[in-house]
C-alpha cells in the first residue's frame, strides 16, 4: 500500500526538513497544529463551505469535443479548474493554510509567486480572513504577469520585486524564506506547491486532493468509467500531485506529468528536472532531483510559463517516477504555445500557459490513440494573465 | 585533540574569547583568499569560518548574498575551496578552519569523499546551515570517521528537547543565532541573548560561539562577555565589499585588530 511521506516527512529518500535551525521550531509546530486538525470535523466543514461557496467547486469537468475531433483520436476532457475563483487551482491550497493560519492565531502571512496565481490567491484569502499579506515575486516575473501584480495589489497586498539571481519564482521563494525566519512567530508562510519541508508536500497535497477526489466521481457520471490517462503540468508539482493522488493506487488510470521543455531539453534551457534526469539535491527545504550544475549549484532554468519556472520539483513526484507509478514528460514553449492557441480557437477557452503543457502533450499522444481512449488532463489555471505573453510572442504590442 | 578543542582550551586557560571571522571563499577573488586568512590570524582571529559560496543562501541576508554571487562569478567551487584550504595549511597548521555553507554542494561531491577531502587538506569542522541534526544521519557518519567536527546552529527558537539533542551530535563548539533573521541583520537583543544562555550551558558542555547581527566593536564587546566565542560575519564582507584588491587585506586586518581588542576587553 502506497503511504507517503514517513513520519520524518520523507517520500523514499526525498523530502525531508532541510532547513536553518531558526526555522525548524515553526516547520514543527506547523506539522503538530496542521495534523491536529486535518481531521477535524469543524475544520473540515470550514474549507469544505469555503470551497464550495467561495470558489464554487466542485469545478465542472468538460469534453473537449471540437479539439478531439480535429485530433482524430483520444477523448480529451478537462478538469476546470481554470473556473475557480481567481482563476486556478492555487485557491484550493490557500484557503487551507489560511484557515489554519487563523487557527494558530497568525496575523501576517506571506507567499512566494511566480506565475502570480498562488500570490493572487494567497492575496485573495489574506483579504476575505483580514490578515496582512505579503507577496515575494521574481522581478522578471513581475513583468512578464504584470496583471496579476495588480491585481494583487488592489487586494490590499504588498508585492515585494526580488532583484536577486534569476529574478524569478527560485529567488522569490529564498526571500520569503528570509522573510519567515526574521518574522517568525508573527508570520505565516503560504508555501504554493507541494515541496518544501515537510509537512508542507503533504499539506498542499492534502488540500488539493479535491482536485482528483472529485475527478474520481465525476467522470464515472460521465462516462461511466475511470480515464484511461490523467495529465499535468508540473512546475512544483502542486495541481498535478492534487489530480494524481487518488488515482495512485487505481492503476488503470496511467498518470503523467509534463515539464516545461523550455527551448527543448539538449538546449539546456528549460525547467524540466525529471525528464532531464537530473541529479538528486537540496533546495527550499527539501531533497529533491534538482537542476544544477556538476558543482551543486543551481542553475538558472527557462520556460515561456513564470509558473514552470523552477529548477526542482516536488518530492513525491520524484518518488513517483522512480517506483514507475507516474510517468514525467516535457514539452517545449512551441508546443506548449500552439495548444494555448487551439484550445482558445477550438473550444473558447483561454487556457494558462502552464496547463497548456499539459494540453499539448495530451494533443501530442491523442491521434495515437483510438477515439474510445479517454485523456484527463487538469486545466488549473486559466490564461488571461498570459495575454501580454503570448502577444509579444506573436508580434503585437498591446 | 582537535585543532578547535585546542584553540579553545588555551583561551580558556587565559580567560580569553575565541574571535571567530568569516568570510566568503572566493571573495573579492579566489587568489586573495588565502592571504586573507593568513591576514586576519596575524590580526587575531582564533577560528575562521570559511563560506562555501552557493548560489541559493536563504539563510543570508544582502552582504554575504552578493559576496557569494562575486565569489560564483569567478568559478569559485567547493573543489577549490578545499585546495584553498590545503594552501592555507602550508604555513598554518594551528588556526582552525571551519567550512560553512549549504548541503548542497556537498550532495553533489558525496559526502564521503567530501569528509575525506576536509581531512587530507586541514579542515576542522563544517557548518552546514540547510541541514539540522534530523537530516544530518549521513552527514555526521562520514564526518566522524574522517575526525571532522559538525558545528550545528542553535537558535532562540529552539526548545529545550532540541538543544539536548544537538548537544548529543554537536562536536567542537555550538553556533548560537542570536536573532531571528537572516545574517547582517541589525536587531541584536542582549538581555535576550542573556536569557537564553543557560538553558544552553545546562546541555551543552561545549564552548559556544554567538554570531549574527555583531556589527562593531561594541557589540562583540558586550556578546563577548557572555560567551565562548563571538562570529562576525556580515560585517568582515561589507569591509572586503568595500575595499579595492591593493586595499583589502589592511582594511580587514585592521577590522580584526579593532575587534580583537573589543573581545579581549569584555
Amino acid at each position: 500500500m502506497y503511504n507517503y511521506p514517513d513520519s520524518t516527512g520523507h517520500f523514499g529518500q526525498f523530502g525531508g526538513i532541510y532547513m536553518a535551525e531558526t526555522l525548524i521550531p515553526a516547520v514543527e509546530e506547523l506539522r503538530t497544529q496542521y495534523l491536529r486538525y486535518r481531521d477535524d470535523p469543524e475544520f473540515k466543514a470550514e474549507f469544505a463551505y469555503e470551497l464550495k461557496h467561495y470558489v464554487g467547486r466542485p469545478s465542472p469537468i468538460y469534453h473537449a469535443k471540437n479539439w478531439s475531433d480535429r485530433l482524430g483520436g483520444a477523448q480529451i476532457y478537462l478538469k476546470r479548474e481554470d473556473l475557480n475563483h481567481t482563476g486556478a487551482h492555487k485557491i484550493n491550497n490557500a484557503i487551507g493554510q489560511a484557515l489554519l493560519a487563523r487557527r494558530m492565531g497568525k496575523k501576517r502571512v506571506i507567499a512566494e509567486t511566480g506565475a502570480g496565481m498562488h500570490g493572487v490567491a494567497t492575496a485573495t484569502v489574506a483579504a476575505r480572513y483580514g490578515m496582512e499579506c505579503v507577496v515575494y515575486m521574481g522581478a522578471e516575473d513581475i513583468q512578464r504577469q504584470s496583471p496579476n501584480v495588480y491585481r494583487m495589489k488592489l487586494l490590499g497586498a504588498t508585492v515585494v520585486p526580488v532583484e536577486s539571481g534569476s529574478r524569478t519564482l527560485k529567488d522569490a521563494c529564498n526571500e520569503a524564506i528570509r522573510d519567515w525566519v526574521t518574522n517568525v512567530e508573527s508570520t505565516f508562510y503560504i508555501f504554493g506547491t507541494a515541496a518544501g519541508p515537510h509537512p508542507y508536500p503533504m499539506m498542499v497535497r492534502d488540500f488539493q486532493c479535491v482536485i482528483g477526489n472529485e475527478a474520481k466521481i465525476q467522470m464515472p457520471e460521465m462516462i461511466g468509467r475511470q480515464p484511461d490517462a490523467v495529465i499535468a503540468c508540473v512546475g512544483g508539482g502542486s495541481n498535478a500531485i492534487g489530480l494524481f493522488y487518488p488515482y495512485i493506487e487505481d492503476t488503470s488510470v496511467q498518470i503523467i506529468g509534463v515539464e516545461a521543455g523550455g527551448h527543448g531539453i539538449a538546449s539546456g534551457h528549460h525547467a524540466a528536472p525529471l525528464t532531464s534526469n537530473s541529479k538528486v539535491g537540496v533546495l527550499h527545504g527539501n531533497k529533491v532531483y534538482l537542476i544544477q550544475d556538476e558543482n551543486g549549484q543551481i542553475i538558472e532554468t527557462h520556460s515561456i510559463s513564470a509558473g514552470l519556472d523552477y529548477p526542482g520539483v516536488g518530492p513525491e513526484h520524484c518518488l513517483l517516477r522512480d517506483l514507475g507509478r507516474a510517468q514525467y514528460v516535457a514539452i517545449n514553449d512551441d508546443e506548449a504555445l500552439q495548444a494555448f492557441h487551439d484550445l482558445c480557437r477550438f473550444e473558447g477557452i483561454i487556457p494558462a500557459l502552464e496547463s497548456s503543457h499539459a494540453l499539448a502533450h495530451a494533443a501530442k499522444i491523442a491521434p495515437g490513440m483510438s477515439r474510445d481512449k479517454v485523456l484527463l488532463v487538469n486545466l488549473s489555471g486559466r490564461g488571461d494573465k498570459d495575454i501580454n505573453t503570448v502577444a509579444r510572442l506573436s508580434g503585437i504590442t498591446l | 585533540m582537535s585543532r578547535i578543542q585546542t584553540t579553545f582550551d588555551k583561551l580558556q586557560q587565559h580567560n580569553r574569547r575565541a574571535l571567530i571571522p568569516f568570510f566568503t571563499a572566493g571573495d573579492p577573488s579566489p587568489a586573495m583568499t588565502v592571504p586573507l586568512l593568513h591576514a586576519m590570524v596575524a590580526a587575531g582571529a582564533d577560528v575562521i569560518e570559511l563560506g562555501v559560496p552557493f548560489s541559493d543562501p536563504m539563510a543570508d541576508g544582502p552582504t554575504i548574498q552578493r559576496a557569494s554571487e562575486r565569489s560564483l562569478k569567478q568559478g569559485t567551487s567547493l573543489r577549490g575551496v578545499l585546495d584553498m584550504v590545503a594552501e592555507f595549511r602550508l604555513q598554518d597548521n594551528s588556526t582552525p578552519i571551519v567550512l560553512m555553507g549549504y548541503g548542497n554542494p556537498i550532495e553533489a561531491m558525496g559526502w564521503e569523499v567530501f569528509a575525506r577531502r576536509c581531512a587530507e587538506v586541514g579542515v576542522d569542522g563544517v557548518l552546514t546551515v540547510d541541514f539540522p541534526p534530523e537530516e544530518s544521519h549521513e552527514a555526521f557518519e562520514h564526518l566522524q570517521r574522517h575526525g571532522i567536527d559538525p558545528i550545528f546552529l542553535l537558535a532562540p527558537t529552539t526548545l529545550e528537547a532540541r538543544i539536548e539533542q544537538v548537544a548529543k551530535l554537536a562536536r567542537g563548539y555550538v553556533y548560537y543565532v542570536s536573532l531571528k533573521g537572516v545574517t547582517g541583520s541589525g536587531n541584536l537583543d542582549l538581555s535576550a541573548i542573556e536569557q537564553k544562555l543557560p538553558q544552553l550551558r545546562k546541555h551543552i558542555k561545549l564552548p559556544i560561539g554567538v554570531g549574527f547581527g555583531i556589527r562593531d566593536a561594541a557589540t562583540a564587546r558586550a556578546v563577548a562577555k557572555l560567551c565562548d566565542g563571538v562570529v562576525v560575519g556580515s560585517r568582515i564582507v561589507q569591509q572586503i565589499e568595500d575595499s579595492t584588491e591593493a586595499t583589502v587585506i589592511d582594511n580587514v586586518s585592521a577590522l580584526i585588530k579593532e575587534l580583537r581588542l573589543a573581545v579581549d576587553q569584555a
